[in-house]
């Protein structure tokens, strides 16, 4: 909650950017209000929890809430739908747009029955005083919005007053997706519409030396074969005849080719690093002087994709000078400024709306095919062009997330307490989003014949950081050193994938705890406690440990359990962690216990949703997956080559939500990926009695470390 | 070289023109605009695109136009009756067992050829049946409650 005098600073949420109350919500005719918003629904149910945040607070049914897609011609710019930020921000400014816009309709009513706002008796839109009636819909008209959004409205409901936030409605999107109706971007038609694919190397970009496309033109159905430099694509009048030619085109053009990639990427990691950054130092010489044993250990984390089930998807279509996109991407007005610049076009001469896509987990392909379908579309003479891309086309082109190297040392007293600890990562940027640098982050921009500049990823800025996240611990540590180390060159394209960072280093950390705890004679759970005075991350802590009987644990051949711990981004949802696994010739999950504190959950089903598939994925990426490097470029290019968990691997999942309605809501999206990792990793310690540090913990890894004992 | 096709697609003959080797995918989603079916790799390993070919679970990107015909062929569209969702889609609404839903379609039609030849499926049998289609969100556990409530439901 903000107070007065940072409001004077700085307004709530999004309203710093988008102030103007008509920006936020529009009281329609049929008795209905549309919402605005420029987050965007993935498969978090983000629509659904804004829906109820404007009904709570407008005082109406959720069904009078109509939510906008997000367009650039309509919609606030909120940026990215990233961060696990969306209830923060844009809830928090709705909320309070909503909170003013309530506060106008009982002034008008008042004035327009003769009574004083108290005597109002309202209840779902309709207002009441002296036996005379009238509503929100008879008191508004343009102008009422007009006008910035008083931050200062007061709320309509305590915590405890509550009707609609905080109970778990039913998403608002899934009757269309279960019912198998036409929803996704993937699904949209306009007419005259031409399918578009677009041919790239099988590896590493460095130009296109020949071409004979006389293969592909013979495929009824080609319209065109669109070549721009490095830049190759296809337009037909049926999918499948853009896809044969597709092929065609692949087995008849011949590439450059492309750099080799490093053998060894965590070595070549550290040996590349340009910028070291200390991003946490604290020093305390008598605690220091107290160090009886010192600890080191380096851990890794591949190359990770973002795998999404349905590959990315956009149709673009010109009319005369204007640009029109339809996107599944997470911030359609950074793209809209990319697009401009490859372009040459001004922003305003783009629009693009959202329409929802499969889960992407961050930035995956959305944005490239956006760019393929209007590069494609401006020789489409008019007509709208459908792009999808191809599985290895996702696989191979979109970004990844970063590798990481990192290493850690710690020493203890005598008591077996940590006097001093010490952070190192190695990592490339985790962002290379558009919208984020002079140069336009979109693939085909850099293989048009006159190329736009590859933009290295970068990192944002601490508090939430980025390959930092997590990286500073949450525990007491007297002397304390946390090093950034920053790689500029990129030899894999990389952005962010969900939790940035946070999931190498929270894995890091918390595997770490775990040895200490085991140097320091302590059980986990009491040596993390005792390192902890955050009581809020004491509780989760606490509550996991009692929900998986942590205390009761009975040792068994094969058996292990093991714990990890988080407070996402050091700022937002707190989450801990227990696996319990069996090793045999691999690691089987058999249950994960979770509790997780994200203040005030306005759709608690929701937030178990997120946390769940969170911890799953996450369990997946440590057991499983990795981005498999060839000589010039991905070599991992479908799912056989890309294994992810399958249902019957999937582990049983708990969760228990501390209930917390009188603190500000925090995102659950990431929460669970680091202490997910961690808790296995410890687990499979537990049962082994040997530490694998290097991700994904498979057979072959573990066998490895096995053998080397 | 197009040819014509008639097709038996939820209980409707349609004829379509296209090549013989079209996957019968396209020949959904854009010749009959049923779009529930989706595409995900293209080579049949990850599900999106299972539609029930004489009952039996297949992947449409991976079945050429030629090999159905005389086949019936159920999409998740033919799943419930007109105007009414199939049980399973009922429950998976109840156990909202979906985050993005892309997948959705394809473990539908994987849950109901379990349920046709196996009414009364255990936890693992669930699973089972379900291990070819992938999901990236870690919806599995609720998608499996939402299978077994309702096959519960259906013997009550």
């Amino acid at each position: 909650m903000n107070t007065v005098a940072d409001a004077r600073l700085r307004r709530t949420g999004s309203l710093e950017k988008n102030p103007r109350l008509s920006q936020w919500l529009r009281l329609e005719h049929d008795g209905t209000v549309s919402v605005f918003s420029g987050k965007v629904e993935i498969g978090q149910g983000i629509l659904t929890a804004l829906a109820q945040i404007a009904a709570e607070e407008l005082g109406i049914a959720p069904e009078r809430i109509r939510m906008v897609s997000a367009d650039t011609s309509l919609s606030p710019n909120e940026g990215v739908t990233s961060g696990s930020l969306s209830i923060q921000d844009s809830g928090s400014a709705l909320r309070r747009a909503c909170a003013h816009a309530r506060a106008l309709l009982l002034e008008r009513a008042a004035e327009r029955l003769g009574v004083p706002i108290g005597v109002l008796q309202v209840e779902d839109g309709t207002m009441r005083a002296g036996g005379r009636t009238t509503s929100y819909w008879e008191c508004t008209d343009n102008a009422l919005f007009d006008r910035d959004v008083e931050d200062q409205a007061s709320l309509s409901n305590s915590p405890g007053e509550h009707r609609v936030v905080g109970t778990s409605i039913p998403r608002r999107d899934l009757p269309d997706k279960i019912a198998g109706r036409p929803r996704f971007i993937q699904d949209v038609v306009l007419p005259r519409m031409l399918h578009g694919r677009v041919v790239r190397p099988p590896h590493g970009f460095a130009g296109l030396d020949s071409l004979d496309d006389a293969k592909a033109k013979s495929i009824s159905g080609v319209v065109a074969i669109v070549r721009d430099g490095g830049f190759l694509g296809v337009l037909a009048e049926r999918e499948d005849a853009a896809i044969a030619a597709q092929r065609a085109l692949r087995s008849a053009a011949s590439w450059k080719e492309a750099a080799t990639l490093p053998r060894d990427i965590h070595a070549w990691l550290k040996e590349n690093a340009l910028d070291h950054r200390v991003i946490s130092e604290k020093s305390d010489g008598e605690a220091q002087s107290r160090k009886t044993r010192t600890l080191a250990a380096s851990y890794s984390k591949p190359y990770i994709s973002h795998a999404s089930i349905g590959p990315s998807c956009a149709l673009a279509l010109f009319e005369g000078d204007k640009l029109t996109v339809w996107s599944h991407s997470q911030g359609i007005f950074n793209l809209r400024h990319d697009l401009a610049v490859v372009l040459g076009m001004s922003e305003e001469a783009v629009v693009v709306r959202h329409a929802e896509g499969a889960g992407c987990y961050g930035h995956n392909g959305a944005d490239d095919v956006a760019l393929d379908a209007a590069l494609l579309a401006r020789t489409a003479g008019n007509r709208p062009v459908r792009v999808q891309w191809m599985r290895d086309d996702e696989f191979g082109w979109a970004p990844c997330g970063p590798a990481m190297a990192l290493e850690l040392h710690a020493s203890l007293d005598s008591d077996g307490n940590i006097v001093a600890w010490q952070h190192d990562l190695w990592s490339n940027g985790h962002s290379s989003r558009p919208g984020r640098s002079d140069q336009p982050a979109l693939l085909a921009s850099w293989h048009l014949a006159r190329p736009h500049e590859r933009p290295s990823a970068i990192n944002m800025p601490l508090p939430a950081g980025a390959a930092d996240r997590n990286a500073i611990p949450l525990y007491d540590f007297p002397n304390q050193r946390v090093v950034n180390h920053y790689v500029r060159e990129m030899p894999v394209r990389t952005s962010a994938l969900r939790s940035l960072g946070a999931y190498a280093n929270v894995f890091a950390i918390e595997s770490f705890m775990d040895e200490l705890a085991r140097a320091a004679g302590a059980d986990p759970v009491a040596f993390r406690l005792r390192h902890l005075s955050d009581p809020r991350a004491r509780a989760v802590l606490e509550a996991v440990a009692r929900r998986a009987s942590w205390s009761g644990w009975t040792p068994r051949e094969g058996r292990g359990h093991g714990i990890g711990f988080a407070k996402y981004k050091n700022l937002g949802a707190y989450c801990a962690v227990v696996a319990d696994v069996e090793v045999g010739h691999e690691v089987k999950v058999h249950r994960l216990n979770i509790a997780v504190d994200v203040g005030l959950a306005i759709n608690p089903d929701g937030v178990r949703n997120q946390i769940e598939g969170g911890a799953i994925q996450s369990a997946s990426w440590t057991l499983k997956e990795q981005v498999r490097l060839g000589e010039r470029g991905i070599a991992s290019l479908d799912w056989e080559d890309y294994p992810i968990l399958k249902f019957s691997e999937v582990p049983s999942v708990e969760i228990e939500l501390l209930d917390r309605p009188d603190l500000p809501s925090a995102g659950a999206g990431e929460a669970a990926q680091g202490p997910t990792a961690a808790a296995i990793a410890n687990a499979v310690e537990n049962a082994l009695g040997v530490r694998v540090r290097d991700l994904p913990l498979t057979p072959e890894r573990i066998v490895a470390v096995i053998e080397r004992q | 070289m197009t040819e014509r096709f008639s097709l038996t697609i939820n209980g409707a003959e349609s004829v379509i023109e296209a090549d013989p080797d079209t996957p019968l995918l396209y020949a959904l989603r854009n010749d009959l605009e049923l779009k529930g079916t989706r595409f995900g790799c293209g080579t049949g390993q990850c599900g999106a695109c299972f539609v029930l070919i004489d009952g039996h679970p297949a992947p449409a990107c991976d079945t050429p136009l030629w090999s159905i015909a005389g086949k019936h062929v159920t999409t998740v569209e033919g799943l419930g009756r007109p105007g009414a969702l199939h049980p399973l889609q009922e429950a998976f609404l109840a156990e909202q067992a979906a985050q993005c839903g892309y997948c959705t379609s394809g473990i539908l039609i994987s849950a109901a050829a379990l349920l046709s030849k196996n009414p009364s499926p255990s936890e693992s049998d669930v699973r089972a049946a379900l291990d070819r289609n992938l999901c990236r969100c870690g919806s599995h556990n609720r998608m499996v409650r939402a299978v077994l409530r309702a096959a519960a439901g259906a013997r009550t």
